[in-house]
């Protein structure tokens, strides 16, 4: 292995004489920026979960004191027992962060910006000072929404899809500054997201390292720069309905209030026109990294990797024509849902093909089962499921009785939680030697993996049969209903897992920490891996390389007949290989 | 001798304003206007309320519950109409400290009491003992509205005031929609409800020329002009004719 | 069965479960194949000491495959399952017979408008009951949905029937209850604090009981 990264050029481009502030507080590097929405989106993953917990407490104890619930303000519970509205904003709030806060900005904020100059080979983003803004606004937009707790009355309290006119009319809901301020926080968001994306599309179509053509971009990398273009179209929707939204609120304005004239599904057109491609940015940058630590895992090519470009293209494509199945009941007009239903069961078959081809990926290979590679294939494994439970949705007369029931709560959580999150824990374990230079422990991930696999089944399987059974969402006290008194059980048993669950995710936390300061230091490629970043020295120096590599090859010849190892970096001239024409222009 | 004692009276009580600078001790010296709501015409019946929905306050009634919006006493008067003087206190008039609390409680799915006085900045105690949500809604326009949830029997009840005077600020629960009540919010202690007897009693005023209203939520205002001085008591009487 | 699928209450019952346990039975096979593919190279293909990964780039007979496979299979669900979507919920679908009721839902009740005698909505001789709906069982029923201030959801899980009640919107929905009994109707979209108090019960009455009670309360509206 040390005999390719002795082919590399050392990194290190410039003498780095910046201050503190300069280098790890306002800093136009890539790398710092990726560290700096890691911290940011860990921290709001935490936050969700800690909202998701006291749900889980009201669902599986109604009106039984939580524990520790004696210290929240009378205005969220009383004597302990959570509030009807508290409740409510604790559904609103955690959709909102997981969503907008920790997922999002985990797969895009910190993996574009890391992943994306290093894997093309370039110095950095081609805009490094929008870069920045984009961090910092984010931050902003984080800080505003987290606010949003604390103001008289509490945050929004119309669930993290905000439909109006309840997100409108503050009469009706009992919110207005906490309301403000989601609005607020979005458009900011927006904004920051609008500034990434144009730099991560600039920066992939101009800066690619000699060699690097288009069909040799790792899929980690396709996958984000379509994300993207989904981000940069679809972003500049969700923040102009904030707008409009916030002047309802504010100016008098009478978009959505259908008192005065206005409509009440042209907040969901708005909402969905964004939220459905919204759905595949916090799903296909998680499909590229896994497709990379397969690849890598089972020591073999990528199976088809041109139909797995192909389907991340198409599934950008469509992910824009789908929105109206989450309409399906709204009362718009039903030949749409007919029209929709096409669509959306089309959406299927890119799914399909990029399923299909990680399995054909493992096949015949030489299975290496790291803490990346476990939670990849863990990933694939749970994405299946969240895949093929969007089909029952699909078909609108199952739609029917399962839209608004846990049967959705299940799917999107197999999605972003089997799906994202687990291609996250691997995706954080894979690129750390490179971001810290150290190893998170091996043993401590894998026991990290099998508890998470263990527990989120059983929170999140059962709710399934919850919404078969009728369940709905987004209710405080199922014991209301009689109907709903069978599955108070079911209700008890999920809460207890999800208390696991989180549990569990202290052991990735504490890894986490204690690897920063006490890891195994690392090998600069420590996954024998083929991509460019992994020819610097860890961690990677400001600026990357002093003259970037040319490129000779895809990312992903593993067991290549001619290498002598099983693995053939994309920067490895072997005897025979042309040197790409760009290569004698000036240094990029 | 009476006319010394009266003397003496009215010294003792401007020693006390003096010295307190207060009008509560005071107010117990001034005039009184006082008299009846009486209710002519046809007694308009109550619709009864289904409240099989509810066993808890089904439960707590033996006689089928009803709507509580025209109250006529036995004795030809009317309940639940809110008695307050409008205007005519002078122009340096300070209210009294007001911390003794009003209780309104929601039992048996109705509001108790169903219309209330209660002065700006006086506490509000909202108690809930019905083992089910019911939410209170006010729906106030010069005091910012509030919208509270109770989703079970309270132990501590949750207090609110009211930061400018209204007449009447409106309460409702969304869950059970015939449950309303009236808070008539007003700057001063001078307003009484009446009762089953139909009678109401506004004491401590000090002397002056007033405009009393008399409120009710289905026949509207009535306004009487009452002149009063010194300690003496002024009979004053309002007619709500059925609709 | 708690963890299975409600009661079939309506004609609807039977064709959407139908259809849900086909896509059962599809997603299922996709499943097993799937999740057996994963188990089955984990092991069998795991790391041993000499072993050595084929390098091979794909297949594009496989790939042809497993790409037609799936979309000739969603496509036809797509098909079949909107036959069942036209007849439901298609603007034509409601049934010319249908009994007439009007819902107005708002925060958080519902309110459950009948005909009255003459068995036709607006003219005078209606009455609205908070709360309640009874309808006749083996007879079709219009429900004209209305919302008083936000989305509400009207959704009775026997009845497999869910559709948004939208301000500023007349949604018409309608349904045929088959199994006489008492159940519950549910808000299904938030719609505030109160959103999971805002139940209502569900009374499926054999014809001649509707009657009476309709009779009832007919003569009581008099009465007050």
């Amino acid at each position: 292995m040390t005999s390719h990264a002795t082919t590399a050029p050392a990194g290190h481009a410039h003498h780095d004489d910046r201050s503190f502030l300069a280098k790890y507080v306002f800093s136009t590097d890539h790398k710092i920026i990726g560290i700096q929405f890691l911290f940011l989106s860990l921290f709001f993953l935490l936050v969700g979960g800690v909202l998701a917990m006291q749900m889980r407490w009201q669902l599986g104890f109604p009106n039984q004191p939580m524990p520790g619930g004696g210290i929240l303000p009378e205005t969220w519970a009383t004597d302990g027992v959570l509030l009807p509205e508290y409740y409510i904003q604790l559904v609103t709030m955690h959709g909102t962060f997981m969503v907008f806060f920790a997922i999002m900005p985990l797969l895009v904020g910190v993996y574009a910006n890391f992943l994306i100059p290093l894997k093309i080979g370039t110095h950095d983003m081609a805009f490094p000072r929008i870069n920045m803004a984009s961090f910092w606004v984010a931050f902003l937009a984080g800080a505003v929404m987290l606010s949003s707790m604390f103001v008289p009355e509490g945050p929004s309290r119309a669930g993290w899809t905000m439909y109006a006119p309840l997100s409108a009319r503050a009469d009706l809901s009992g919110v207005l500054l906490g309301q403000q301020l989601w609005c607020v926080a979005i458009i900011l968001l927006g904004l920051s997201s609008i500034l990434g994306s144009l730099n991560y599309i600039t920066t992939v179509i101009n800066n690619r390292a000699p060699g690097m053509t288009w069909f040799r971009l790792p899929l980690s990398v396709w996958s984000l720069f379509i994300t993207a273009i989904l981000g940069l179209l679809a972003l500049p929707v969700l923040s102009g309905a904030g707008i409009m939204l916030l002047f309802d609120q504010t100016l008098g304005t009478h978009f959505f209030d259908t008192t005065a004239g206005g409509q009440a599904l042209l907040w969901q057109h708005l909402f969905w026109f964004f939220g459905h491609p919204e759905v595949y940015i916090l799903i296909l940058p998680a499909m590229g990294m896994v497709s990379d630590i397969i690849a890598n895992g089972s020591r073999k090519p990528i199976f088809g990797y041109h139909s797995m470009v192909f389907a991340i293209v198409g599934i950008g494509f469509l992910s824009w024509i789908v929105w109206g199945h989450h309409m399906f009941m709204s009362g718009m007009n039903p030949t749409l849902g007919s029209t929709f239903m096409v669509t959306t069961m089309i959406i299927a078959v890119p799914s399909a093909i990029k399923v299909f081809n990680w399995l054909g990926t493992m096949w015949e290979g030489n299975l290496h089962f790291h803490v990346p590679m476990l939670n990849a294939v863990g990933f694939v494994a749970m994405f299946v499921i969240g895949g093929l439970s969007g089909v029952f949705m699909a078909a609108t007369p199952v739609d029917m009785p399962i839209h608004d029931t846990y049967f959705i709560v299940a799917h999107i959580h197999y999605v972003l939680f089997g799906g994202s999150l687990f291609a996250l824990f691997g995706a954080i374990t894979y690129w750390y030697p490179k971001m810290f230079g150290r190893m998170m422990n091996e043993r401590w991930g894998k026991i990290h993996f099998w508890l998470t696999m263990l527990f989120f089944n059983l929170v999140f399987f059962p709710m399934h049969n919850l919404g078969m059974g009728g369940h709905m969402r987004r209710i405080y006290d199922p014991t209301v209903y009689n109907f709903l008194d069978p599955m108070q059980g079911v209700n008890r048993f999920i809460s207890l897992s999800a208390f696991a669950l989180f549990v569990v995710q202290g052991i990735f936390a504490v890894n986490f920490v204690w690897s920063l300061f006490r890891g195994k230091k690392a090998d600069a490629n420590p996954w024998r891996d083929n991509g460019l970043e992994w020819s610097l020295p860890n961690p990677a120096p400001h600026g990357n390389w002093e003259r970037v590599p040319s490129v000779y090859r895809g990312p992903y010849e593993f067991s290549h007949p001619q290498a002598s190892e099983d693995f053939l970096p994309q920067h490895v001239k072997l005897p025979g290989d042309q040197e790409p024409a760009s290569a004698k222009g000036a240094a990029r | 001798m009476s006319k010394l004692r009266v003397a003496a009276g009215f010294a003792g009580a401007l020693v006390v304003l003096g010295t307190a600078g207060r009008w509560g001790e005071a107010a117990q010296a001034g005039a009184t206007v006082t008299g009846r709501v009486k209710f002519t015409g046809a007694k308009p019946t109550m619709r009864r309320i289904d409240m099989s929905e509810e066993s808890a306050c089904a439960a707590k009634y033996t006689t089928p519950p009803t709507e509580e919006s025209v109250i006529v006493n036995t004795n030809g008067t009317l309940a639940n109409v809110f008695v307050y003087v409008k205007s005519g206190l002078p122009a340096g008039y300070k209210p009294p400290a007001a911390t003794t609390p009003v209780v309104i409680d929601q039992d048996g799915c109705h509001y108790k009491p169903h219309v209330f006085g209660i002065m700006v900045g006086q506490p509000l105690h909202i108690k809930n003992s019905d083992p089910l949500l019911h939410n209170i809604k006010s729906k106030g326009r010069a005091n910012r509205p509030f919208n509270i949830s109770q989703p079970n029997v309270t132990r501590t009840p949750t207090v609110r005031t009211f930061s400018a005077a209204e007449v009447m600020v409106s309460l409702e629960c969304n869950v059970h929609g015939w449950m309303q009540a009236y808070a008539g919010v007003v700057a001063h202690p001078f307003f009484a409800v009446t009762g089953a007897d139909g009678t109401f009693s506004l004491k401590g005023l000090p002397p002056g020329t007033y405009t009393i209203e008399a409120w009710h939520e289905r026949y509207g205002v009535q306004t009487a002009t009452v002149t009063v001085a010194g300690t003496e008591t002024k009979t004053t009487e309002f007619t709500f004719a059925a609709k | 069965m708690d963890w299975w699928l409600p009661l079939k209450g309506s004609t609807f019952a039977g064709p959407i479960d139908g259809l849900f346990l086909a896509i059962l039975i599809i997603t299922g096979i996709a499943f097993v194949v799937v999740e057996a593919g994963v188990l089955w190279f984990s092991v069998r293909y795991r790391h041993r000491e000499g072993r050595k990964a084929r390098h091979v780039h794909g297949s594009t007979k496989a790939e042809v495959v497993w790409t037609a496979v799936p979309a000739v299979t969603v496509v036809a669900l797509g098909i079949v399952s909107n036959q069942h979507w036209e007849r439901i919920k298609g603007r034509e679908s409601v049934p010319a017979d249908a009994y007439p009721i009007a819902i107005h839902a708002e925060q958080f009740e519902w309110n459950v408008t009948y005909p009255g005698p003459d068995g036709e909505l607006g003219n005078g001789d209606d009455f609205t009951v908070r709360n309640q709906l009874h309808v006749p069982v083996g007879r079709n029923v219009l429900l004209v949905l209305t919302a008083e201030d936000v989305i509400h959801s009207f959704w009775v899980p026997v009845f497999r029937l869910k559709q948004d009640a939208v301000p500023g919107m007349t949604i018409r929905a309608w349904v045929q209850p088959t199994v006489a009994g008492e159940y519950e109707l549910a808000c299904a979209e938030l719609c505030g604090m109160g959103h999971y108090k805002m139940r209502a019960r569900v009374f499926v009455h054999p014809q001649p009981d509707f009657e009476t009670w309709m009779q009832q309360q007919i003569l009581e509206g008099a009465q007050s």
